[in-house]
């Protein structure tokens, strides 16, 4: 299969911080791939590097078949990218910023023009349209975000937490719309997302990275068998030796209960209710995303000890409630 | 590698940018102003200079100073595009860095322009008779004038990581750059060293050519001063094209 993005040992080291730490990446063509990891992981730092803003300071990647040291002006032309940060600009109007775009992209005028009020009515932004930017909601201004990343349809597509702030409706509308892009130009995607959903349903494969690292790569579907069919929470008095029974994978202590993974549930989970003891509340569940996602990472969070970041405290509250 | 589109593209944004903050219009405008009516109609009294009231002597100078400033200032504001992220969208655009910078310049000269064109007008009007034909040159001569400064502008605002820079810009350059430039005195009858700094100044050459245009005297041929004026546009736009090659995104 044709490779659209492959990394080489890609590197980058800000002072003593290795924010990305030799990945070697393949991604085929036509393969959207989810990034997943926790703030500060290096997602973005990645992202950056694939897209040009940022250079490597080891390894290189290609994307659509140029190098991004030897030739980045080569890799711009074939990419788009929706950064995580606001880059729209203020002091324009929506169709200000969409022009702009269009032209520095050199889309020839009259089908820019069709594309951008084709776009601006995907993101809901038809009637605002001529307003400043400055006046715009924080939402809004990530919709024509979304919106300028998606006018020029790029072979390779960098989202960098897209939906970060919509609402439900709005996130359902650009995923149907990413969806539609990616069925119509075979669009090559790597996203970067903190909502599981969204990593579900937009990726063939996901990647989740953790300290500049790979730590896990495959398809959801296996990542999620790689943790077990089910969970069980169950809450009270708990038996400590149901870990020793042999269809039990893991057990782990969450809010106030234990929560119990384990193979075949049709099979097996009147055997473990018969021997979890004496338990107030039972609660069952698939394998989520989530679950693989703290999984690979969430123990990670109990080294980072007064960190500013609002998931960090949540995560050290977490782990002092253990 | 130089995109003609993407060049007026990115003045098209930039004049947006500058009819949008009339402020910046204004500001730019008030040291000139205050040196021309202030220090000019002050000393004008007491010193006429080569059959020109002091005021008038000075006026060209001035005229050049509004460029300096207009577009060092103009230069140094790329710094603020880096720190709002704006810059991300131009620097991921299939465009060459080369193109970039001239995109960036020619704001800068628009940004220039503008401020001549006004600058002449209260000249016309308030100290001395200006020609269609002078004002016309004048125009003309801002272009590469501007070029040249913007260009040393955006140079040291790629390199420079905070705002916090600026002040040190404008008291360390821009200043000096206007002092020692003959703006406001003779190059002639100034001390050795006076005379040594202000001929290396290449702004020095800016303000002659103004008063040439506009007063029918100079220090020196007008061959020399487009001479120096053109080897100074190769200079600093190519060291701001390479400075540009290696921005990269910085928070
Ligand atoms: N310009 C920079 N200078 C210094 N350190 C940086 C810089 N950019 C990123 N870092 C550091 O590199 C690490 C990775 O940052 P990055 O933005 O790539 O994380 P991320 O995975 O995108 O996180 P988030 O989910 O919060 O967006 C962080 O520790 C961050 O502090
Ligand atoms: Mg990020």
């Amino acid at each position: 299969m044709e490779t659209a993005i492959k990394t080489f040992n890609l590197t980058k080291k800000f002072k003593d911080l290795t924010a990305v730490d030799s990945i070697n990446l393949d991604i085929p063509k036509g393969e959207t791939l989810a990034l997943l990891g926790p703030n500060g992981a290096g997602k973005t730092t990645f992202i950056s590097m694939l897209s040009t803003l940022v250079k490597p300071t080891s390894g290189t990647a290609s994307v659509a078949g140029v190098d991004i040291n030897e030739n980045s002006l080569g890799v711009r032309k074939k990419i788009g990218i929706v950064f995580q940060e606001p880059s729209t600009d203020d002091i324009l109007t929506a169709r200000e910023n969409l022009e702009l775009h269009a032209m520095l992209y050199g889309l020839p005028r009259a089908a820019a023009l069709k594309k951008i009020d084709e776009i601006l009515e995907v993101v809901g932004l038809s009637k605002r349209a001529d307003d400043f930017v400055k006046t715009y909601s924080g939402g809004m201004r990530r919709r024509l975000e979304i919106a300028r990343g998606l006018i020029h349809d790029p072979e390779v597509l960098f989202l960098d937490e897209p939906t970060l702030g919509l609402d439900p409706a709005s996130r359902k509308v650009i995923w149907d719309y990413i969806k539609g892009i990616k069925a119509r130009n075979n669009t090559t995607m790597i996203l970067t997302t903190h909502y599981m959903e969204e990593a579900d349903l937009l990726s063939d494969r996901i990647a989740i990275i953790d300290y500049g690292k790979i730590v896990a790569l495959d398809t959801a579907k296996n990542l999620k068998n790689v943790l077990g069919q089910d969970l069980v929470f169950l809450k009270g008095a708990i038996n400590p030796e149901i870990g020793k029974l042999d269809f039990v994978l893991d057990v782990e202590k969450e809010s106030g209960g234990v929560k119990i993974m384990i193979k075949d549930l049709n099979r097996n989970l009147k055997e473990l209710i018969n021997k979890a003891g004496d338990f107030s509340e039972i609660e069952i569940r698939r394998v989520s995303l989530e679950d693989v996602f703290l999984k690979f990472t969430g123990h990670k969070l109990e080294e980072e000890k007064g960190g500013g970041n609002i998931f960090e405290t949540i995560a050290q509250y977490k782990t002092k409630r253990k | 590698m130089i995109n003609f589109q993407a060049i007026y593209a990115i003045l098209l944004r930039e004049i947006k940018v500058f009819v949008r903050e009339k402020e910046r219009i204004i500001s730019i405008l008030i040291s000139p102003l205050l040196f021309l009516f202030v220090i000019g109609r002050g000393i004008s009294s007491s010193l006429p200079a080569h059959g020109y009231t002091y005021q008038q002597f000075i006026f060209p100078g001035i005229l050049a100073m509004v460029i300096l400033f207009t577009s060092i200032t103009y230069g140094l504001y790329i710094i603020w595009d880096k720190r709002l992220d704006f810059l991300k969208e131009v620097l991921v655009a299939p465009i060459s860095r080369a193109t970039l910078f001239l995109g960036k310049a020619s704001g800068g000269i628009f940004g220039a322009l503008i401020e001549t064109l006004m600058l002449l007008a209260i000249g016309a009007v308030f100290i001395l008779p200006i020609t269609p034909l002078e004002a016309l040159l004048c125009f003309l001569t801002a272009v590469p004038v501007s070029f040249m400064i913007v260009s040393i502008g955006l140079s040291i605002g790629g390199l420079m990581k905070s705002m916090e820079g600026f002040g040190l810009v404008m008291s360390f350059l821009t200043w000096p750059m206007f002092f020692f430039s003959g703006a406001l005195f003779e190059i002639k009858d100034t001390d050795l060293y006076l005379k040594v700094i202000s001929l290396v100044n290449p702004f020095t050459y800016c303000v002659d050519l103004m008063r040439k245009i506009l007063l029918d005297y100079s220090s020196f041929s007008l061959a020399a001063d487009l001479g120096v004026i053109s080897a100074w546009i190769v200079i600093t736009s190519f060291v701001g094209i390479k400075i540009f090659g290696n921005l990269q995104q910085n928070k």
